[in-house]
Parts: structure tokens; sequence; C-alpha cells
């Protein structure tokens, strides 16, 4: 399966997705007027990942911001790993936020209090 | 009496320190540079990181709100006023982020955005955050953004009351505007 790269803008994030790997990483900002749009190809790559995913699959997901558009994406980002998981595969979500971001921290704990495959909180101090 | 446009945007100009001013059409390409400029600005005024997260993050919901959904006003409404008209006032004022944020609507949607406003400043920071989960796990995401969080976005990242005020225009056009603030002394 070929892997999905997408370079970051000032307005969405770098993509990383790698089946062979078992690695998906979202990192930088994700505030688009069409979040919608932009997350199309990531919940379709995803769809075909689940269909014979990696033993293990690791998710670092690295916001700086997203907006409240994104965030209904992210969610639908997550519910597909979460089947994957369902399906008896291991998944880990590491969810990084920036030192002191209290209002990050909390916005992957409302995420971990949603779906259910174990979340990592992980404070990137500098 | 009638509402005057440019008394209140000029009162606004004078209130504070201003960081950023805009009026006009509000674009895609717009809201990139008006958080190019906010961004740049607090960095070199030495507002806490954690301050400027919150005041970009409300400013973007605040921004992408008008975007999405400023009414069209009739083409002989005023030509004074461009084709999506909105405005943006960001200012520093007594230990205070102030963003105030400004559009004309149809007055047949005021009690709809007033009861919304009401309701979300009646909730503790707890409800605030059930209410934006419930929100976000089972309300279906439209085109137009995010299925009506911005608003509890906004209030939760301020950690303040989302003040407001309708202004009679015309019969059937209010000025609406949105008060944010982020404390940040």
């Amino acid at each position: 399966m070929e892997p999905l790269i997408i370079e970051g803008t000032a307005k969405t994030p770098t993509v990383n997705f790698n089946a062979s790997e078992g690695l998906i990483e979202i990192k930088g900002r994700s505030i688009p007027e069409n979040s919608i749009e932009f997350y199309k190809p990531l919940v379709d790559w995803l769809d075909e990942y689940a269909k014979s995913p990696a033993p293990h699959t690791t998710v670092n997901i690295q916001l700086e911001y997203f907006n409240t558009s994104s965030s209904k994406c992210i969610l639908d980002v997550f519910k597909k790993l979460e089947a994957i998981y369902k399906n008896k595969n291991d998944v880990k979500i590491n969810w990084y936020y920036e030192e002191d971001d209290e209002d990050m921290l909390e916005a992957g704990e409302d995420y971990e209090s949603i779906i259910r495959v174990p979340f990592n909180m992980i404070e990137i101090v500098d | 009496m009638h509402f005057n446009f440019d008394e209140y945007y000029n009162d606004l100009n004078n209130d504070g320190e201003v960081i950023l001013a805009y009026q006009g059409t509000i674009t895609a390409d717009g809201i990139n540079g008006m958080l190019e400029t906010v961004e740049a600005k607090l960095d070199g005024m030495g507002i806490d990181p954690k301050i400027k997260k919150k005041v970009y993050n409300v400013l973007v919901e605040g921004l992408q709100n008008l975007y999405h959904h400023i009414d069209e006003v009739p083409e002989d409404f005023n030509p004074r006023f461009a084709h999506k008209f909105g405005m943006v006032v960001v200012r520093k004022k007594e230990g205070n982020i102030k963003i105030t944020l400004g559009n004309f609507i149809n007055v047949k949607k005021k009690s709809y955005l007033k009861d919304k406003i009401d309701k979300i400043n009646s909730l503790s920071e707890e409800e605030l955050k059930d209410m934006y989960k419930f929100i976000l796990n089972h309300q279906k995401l439209s085109v137009k953004g995010g299925g009506g969080l911005g608003l509890l976005d906004m209030a939760r990242k301020s950690g303040n009351k989302l003040e407001y005020s309708f202004y009679d225009y015309t019969p059937d056009f209010n000025f609406y505007s949105l008060d944010v603030s982020i404390n940040y002394a």
C-alpha cells in the first residue's frame, strides 16, 4: 500500500501515513476553512489500511493549533483507528502537546474519553 | 437611535492598544494575513505563549465563523459595505486581550444566536467541556464548519463569558458584535 505523504502549510498539517511501518503521523497546524476536503484522503487511506493493518500501529499526533472544523475530522481519523484496535490489532495513540499547553492536553483528554484506544499524553519540553 | 458603524468602529480603535483592526470583505487569504499579523505582534509584545495560543485559537474560530456565516446583504443595502462584510478589532486593554468581531445579520437569526450564546454563558467550565464533547461526537460536520462548536470553543479557550450586542440597522438587518476577552495578567 502506497504511503500517504502531505507537506504541511500555514493552515494544514504535515501528514505521514506508512502502512508497512504501521506509522500514522499528523503534525503542525490544522486550521483550514474546509477541513472535510483536507481530511477525506486521510480517512480513505485509513479505510484501506484497516483491511490489512500492521500488527502494531503507532499514531503520533502533534498539533500546535487545530480549529473546531478539524476537530471533527480528527475524531473521524481516531474512529477508523478504533475500528482497527477493536479487530484485535495493537494501536497506540501518542498525543503530543507543548510544555504548559493545558488546552492542547485537555483536547487530547477529550478524545481519550470518546475513543476506546490507549492514549499516551506526551509533553514536549524544550 | 440609528446605528452608526463608523463611529462604532472608531470607538473600538480608541479602546486600548490596538493590535489588529480590519473592516471589509472576509476572505480565506485575508484571514491568513490577519492571523500572521496578530501572531507576530503578540510575539513582539512578549505575551506568554500560552495566552498567545488562546488568542490565536479564539481569533481563528471567530474569523472562520465570519467567513462561513456572514449573511449576504441585499445589493442596495448600503454601498458603504463590501460583499461579505465583516469587522475585527484585537486590542490590549487592562490586562486583557480583547477580540471584537462584527457583521450584519438578518433579524430572523437574532433569537437563535442570542439563545445559543446565552446557553453557553450559563454553563460552568465542566458543563462546557461536556457539551463540546457531546457535539463533537454526535453532530455531523457541515461544509460550513464545526457544526456549532466555534462559539463553545471560544468560551472554553478564553475562560470568560461571551459578550454580544445586536444593534438595529434596518428593519431586516442588525449589526451583531461579539466580544471575547482573554486575561493575560
